[in-house]
């Protein structure tokens, strides 16, 4: 969006808009790989995030049905779900899994939708996961896409009808942050959707460029649950996510090759 | 009867009810959505459908996730 005076006057009411509902927070975290659904709780609530993924998964044989379920500790009243096809390595295990989900929530159709096409690098495969969203939007779900950083597959899913994509910095788990900023800007720069960054940051400092680059959000999970002090993490991150937007709103300086004083030249006294 | 359920065959006594099936799976409580034969069983029919021999039935619910790796598919 374009800085203007208009822009910076109303910076405090700059909320994220995805499939015609509007979010104040921008940092959208993910449910697994946490110690147990207490620590899930705390995190997710020090995060400030909205939008919480969730997976799909057999039940138990044989559950134990005293043992408190996700639903409890993180509301759907509370919280916006975000189905996800985690696991998926074709179009047709995603299509199913977003149904299923569909049916667990009441006809809930926000998903997010990813087809992984190696168990190694946990690359998205993008010739299944645009057949899964072609599928997915003619049945009526609002597909967050899951997507590399090439910018015509980005501007491919966002003419078929994704309400979102969400470019990775890296893979799955990888914490290396964002590995291409120059491909995730010309993203931002041509998007029609929202921009979220989806997989590999690692750290604060990673979300604050991601959000620096223009994007609208950012989504991430292992950097939380796999920090030392997941809470304190997540709290780190919604720092970072708000900081990092404020200071694209704001415009930054120019990069200069060559140095540039701060203080005047005249009126030294040596 | 002999029933393909979440990748287990299990016997169960016929008839059998979706409902009966999740009653039996300690499941009366819980949100979860039911899929026989590849076809959804909606929440409202669990009470009146009836399984028959050789079904496979998935049974899932909602679980932490974010890019979970190395996961068998719900369905694998």
């Amino acid at each position: 969006m374009a800085v203007t005076a208009e822009t910076i006057r109303s910076r405090t009411n700059d909320p994220l808009t995805i499939a015609g509902r509007t979010y104040s927070s921008r940092l959208l975290v993910g449910t697994g790989k946490y110690k147990d659904l207490e620590e899930t709780r705390r995190a997710v609530e020090a995060s400030g995030a909205q939008i919480i993924t969730i997976a799909v998964r057999r039940t138990n044989i044989g559950q134990n049905p005293n043992e408190p379920s996700l639903l409890d500790t993180l509301p759907p009243s509370k919280y916006t779900y975000l189905p996800n096809t985690a696991g998926c390595y074709s179009a047709e295990d995603a299509v199913r899994t977003c149904r299923l989900a569909r049916e667990l929530l009441d006809g809930h159709e926000l998903v997010k939708l990813e087809v992984l096409g190696s168990e190694k690098t946990l690359y998205p495969d993008i010739p299944q996961t645009l057949m899964a969203a072609e599928t997915l939007i003619a049945d009526g779900f609002k597909v967050m896409v899951y997507t590399n950083d090439d910018p015509i597959v980005a501007r491919r899913f966002a003419e078929m009808g994704c309400v979102a994509v969400m470019p990775l910095a890296a893979p799955i788990g990888s914490g290396l942050g964002i590995r291409n900023p120059y491909n995730i800007r010309f993203i931002v720069e041509e998007a029609t959707v929202p921009v979220l960054v989806d997989a590999g940051v690692g750290t604060a400092s990673d979300a604050a460029i991601a959000m620096e680059l223009g994007c609208d959000g950012v989504l991430m999970n292992t950097a939380i649950a796999a920090a030392q002090n997941p809470v304190l993490m997540a709290q780190a991150m919604r720092k970072a996510v708000e900081a990092g937007r404020e200071a694209y709103l704001a415009g930054r300086m120019p990069r200069k090759q060559y140095g540039s004083p701060s203080s005047p030249l005249g009126g030294t006294f040596f | 009867m002999k029933i393909m359920l979440n990748g287990q065959e299990k016997s169960f006594k016929a008839p059998l009810t979706v409902s009966a099936l999740l009653q039996d799976m300690g499941l009366g409580e819980r949100r979860v959505a039911v899929e026989v034969n590849r076809e959804i069983v909606p929440r409202s029919r669990h009470g009146e459908f009836q399984l028959n021999e050789n079904d496979r039935v998935e049974v899932v619910f909602a679980i932490g996730g974010g890019g979970m790796s190395r996961e068998q598919g719900p369905h694998a």
